[in-house]
């Protein structure tokens, strides 16, 4: 199908764009190794330089921000064209370091909210590989109730001066902006005292440390706000309309996550992550147990559980589409990601049975109880399944939503946890 | 219920389903149930048959056609209606027959048998289990037909077998030499013996059909000789298929009726709908049963496109099915409280259809077996 480019003249054709594609790829791009994806290849990418770097060879070849506006680098071209893009480009490696969050949350949030000299100074940079985006949202004095955020931004003269600390932000040590979302007025009731701010990460006031999860992961991040000087026009929206900017940014996050999202460049959002690869008949035949009846039904509700992950998200996804499903209704697929992952992580620790409890160094059995310590992780980020089961009974089933201590109050006289002390 | 249907399809299940709620309303159900033989009065089957009922699985030419131009989606809309009333009539086992003579049979076969299943007049079922053998995969048929000349003698027992009291036709898939091989039996011929059994569906009735010396000609041959393994495998694909559609409608139905007195039972001067404890409840079963119709909906466009994955979706489906279901529904009995488990209230007529639907051609056990075996295990 033709699409209209934004200064409108007529795009090129999907399929010429996607032989051109394939054509440019196979001559300029790295293919990946055989048995090793992108994610593999961008854990040893420990500053994202890789990624930086392949990400302005597609800027400089006419590749990069695909469904972008042209008039801020981009192509300006359709959905279709960036899903003739991503299958042409999945044998090669790619930089989907920035897929998530930078191109299919910060970039989109800047575009619907930003003045023209910040989409102008940011979205360009971006698609050039030249700057790596994180959300600063959660804090540690309280994880699902985002709007309750203590982190202060108070305004003196030009300036805003940041106070305090965010949480949970992947990747932060290697990025270069954040959209921080801080609480500019104490005497309005929580959602309505909020602002966001465009916040440069790697600048005095500001410390970045890497947190090590029980995994051996240390992707997630926690900052420290010392008296950080803001200007105020790094404010993205408007002063106290923060809530907006932010409930906009969640609903880009939940389409990247869900594999929805038409800014991203090459198979890589969360949901698309997983593969066969993790397929639990890959453990039953490392472990010499396929033919255990138990294993085997474990692997095979596995296998359940993968492909009525993908059923549901083209359900919810069609019925939201169509005004069957309210919105919020993205809340189903996410829950059921998140309770099949535990029931994957029992079903793996089940499969490998001692070996769970001791390993060759370099098996990767002993991966899978590793990964068991880690098991909540999945039911934790992006929303609790608490959370979840709240949307889905009060939005979806229109179920009376939870009593709620500082609804329509003055922030300044609701009880909330103290902004925490630096732990050095 | 599939969300990419078409309005052709739409006003179809809206035909079928004011035509159940205003002839078979679940108190009807229960009346029939201890009144009529078969569960449901003759005629009522023809009337269905007149909506498409009967006929959707099969050719044009021999006086079938679908809505939509895949049979088995516009099929899946009936039986997931008739899982909402829990209605009776034996619309899988009958579609399951049709579809296989008009795909199978011959000519002779086709003008015998198909004119009376898709104008209702006469119902058939599908012989396919075997006591103490699992209703899928390689083990599932031993009984043997032994050859006598050009002619075949079955001597064993089918069952269970749904409809088989009011059947006209019975597909019996046996083994000739070892190799699958199917016959279309009129359920007269000599040596054929209908024991009913206790079934857990009031609705419907079922039995197991011993065979004794019962002797066929060619002329009851289904296909070719030892040549039924992908014949069985489709027919077991569409049954199933239709299964998953028709426990979503009971679960969906059920469901929804329990969100309903959620909101209107009060108990400490507050509704239940407001309990968070029973909220996070009813959001895992409104999870469960989107879950259940989205692998319904994957399995029987697969199944009615005749895609190679098919194999594996039907058995995900019913393996995801089957086991959720009855998860919901006894989770709605909880939060029914005592009534729940009442003769009066309808959650048993549902339980008890769900239960069947689940047990028979293939627990969900035996179709993660399945899968796994398709997985190279």
């Amino acid at each position: 199908m033709a699409a209209q480019s934004v200064i409108g003249a007529p795009a090129e054709e999907v399929e010429s764009f996607r032989l051109r594609a394939r054509a440019w790829l196979a001559e300029h791009m790295p293919r990946l190794p055989e048995g090793v994806d992108n994610y593999h290849l961008m854990r040893d990418d420990e500053f994202g330089v890789r990624a930086r770097e392949l990400q302005r060879t597609l800027y400089d070849a006419g590749f990069a921000g695909i469904c972008f506006p042209r008039e801020y680098g981009g192509l300006g071209l359709s959905r279709e064209h960036q899903q003739a893009f991503s299958r042409e480009s999945a044998a090669y490696e790619m930089p989907v370091l920035f897929n998530v969050p930078t191109l299919s949350i910060l970039a989109p949030t800047i575009l619907d909210f930003g003045t023209e000299e910040q989409k102008r100074r940011h979205i360009p940079a971006i698609l050039r590989g030249e700057e790596m985006w994180v959300q600063f949202l959660s804090e540690p004095s309280g994880g699902s109730d985002l709007a309750g955020l203590v982190t202060r931004a108070t305004r003196d003269g030009d300036v805003f001066v940041l106070n305090g600390s965010k949480i949970w932000s992947s990747g932060a040590f290697r990025s270069d902006y954040a959209l921080c979302l801080a609480r500019t007025d104490w005497h309005a009731p929580k959602h309505r005292g909020l602002t966001m701010f465009i916040v440069k990460i790697h600048q005095p006031g500001i410390e970045v440390q890497q947190i090590r999860m029980v995994n051996g992961w240390n992707e997630f991040c926690q900052e420290f706000f010392d008296d950080v000087a803001i200007p105020a026009e790094d404010v993205l929206g408007q002063v106290n309309d923060g809530w907006t900017v932010a409930s906009r940014l969640l609903i880009h996050e939940r389409d990247a996550v869900g594999g929805a999202s038409r800014y991203t460049s090459g198979l890589g959002a969360a949901g698309e992550r997983s593969g066969s690869a993790t397929g639990l008949d890959h453990l039953a035949r490392a472990t010499g147990r396929t033919s255990d009846p138990t294993v085997r039904q474990l692997v095979a509700e596995d296998r359940v559980h993968e492909r009525v992950a993908q059923q549901l998200v083209r359900r919810v996804t069609t019925g939201i589409a169509s005004g069957y499903f309210p919105p919020p209704a993205g809340a189903i697929p996410r829950l059921f990601a998140a309770t099949a992952n535990e029931r994957h992580r029992d079903m793996a620790l089940e499969i490998v049975g001692r070996g769970a409890a001791a390993w060759t160094e370099g098996d990767p059995v002993g991966e899978v109880s590793v990964e068991y310590l880690f098991r909540q992780g999945g039911s934790l980020g992006g929303g609790s399944n608490e959370m979840q089961r709240n949307i889905i009974s009060e939005r979806v089933l229109g179920m009376p939503r939870e009593y709620a201590a500082d609804k329509d109050k003055p922030f300044d006289e609701v009880r909330h946890n103290a902004a925490p002390s630096r732990v050095r | 219920m599939d969300l990419e249907r078409s309005d052709d399809q739409e006003l179809f299940r809206e035909t079928t389903r004011k035509f159940l709620e205003s002839t078979a309303p679940v108190s009807t159900v229960r009346q029939w149930s201890e009144k009529e033989a078969a569960g449901y009065p003759v005629d009522w089957w023809r009337r269905g048959a007149e909506l498409g009922w009967t006929s959707l699985l099969v050719g044009e030419a021999d006086g079938g056609g679908s809505v939509s131009g895949n049979g088995l989606a516009d099929l899946a809309l009936v039986a997931e209606e008739m899982g909402r009333l829990v209605s009776p009539g034996p619309l899988l086992m009958t579609n399951v027959v049709a579809a296989a003579l008009s795909e199978a049979g011959t000519a002779e076969q086709r003008a015998a048998v198909l004119p009376g299943l898709v104008g209702g007049e006469t119902v058939a079922t599908w012989c396919l289990a075997e006591p103490g053998r699992p209703a899928c995969g390689g083990e599932a048929v031993a009984l043997e037909a032994a050859r006598q000349g050009d002619r075949f003698v079955l001597s064993g027992v089918k069952g269970p077998v749904e409809a088989a009291a009011e059947a006209g036709h019975l597909l019996v898939t046996a083994l000739v030499d070892g190799r699958p091989t199917q016959f279309v039996v009129p359920a007269s011929t000599p040596g054929v013996t209908v024991v009913p059994l206790q079934g857990i569906d009031l609705a419907r009735r079922i039995a197991d059909v011993h065979l004794d010396g019962v002797t066929l000609g060619p002329e009851h041959l289904l296909g070719e000789v030892g040549d039924a393994a992908a014949q069985v495998e489709r027919q077991l694909q569409v049954v199933v298929a239709l299964q998953c559609a028709m426990m979503a409608g009971a679960v969906d139905e059920m469901f929804t009726r329990t969100v309903e007195y959620a909101f209107d039972r009060y108990s400490f001067g507050r509704a239940l709908a407001s309990y968070q404890a029973l909220k996070h409840r009813f959001a895992d079963m409104k999870l469960w049963l989107e879950a259940i119709h989205a692998t319904t909906t994957g399995a029987v466009r697969s199944v009615g496109a005749r895609e190679e994955r098919a194999a594996e979706l039907v058995s995900v489906a019913k393996s995801y099915v089957g086991t959720n279901a009855t998860v919901i529904l006894q989770d709605c009995v909880q939060l029914h409280g005592g009534i729940g488990v009442t003769w009066d209230h309808d959650l048993h007529l549902y339980l008890r259809r769900v239960v069947q639907e689940r047990s028979l051609f293939g627990t969900p056990e035996e179709h993660r077996e399945r899968i796994a075996a398709g997985m190279g295990l």
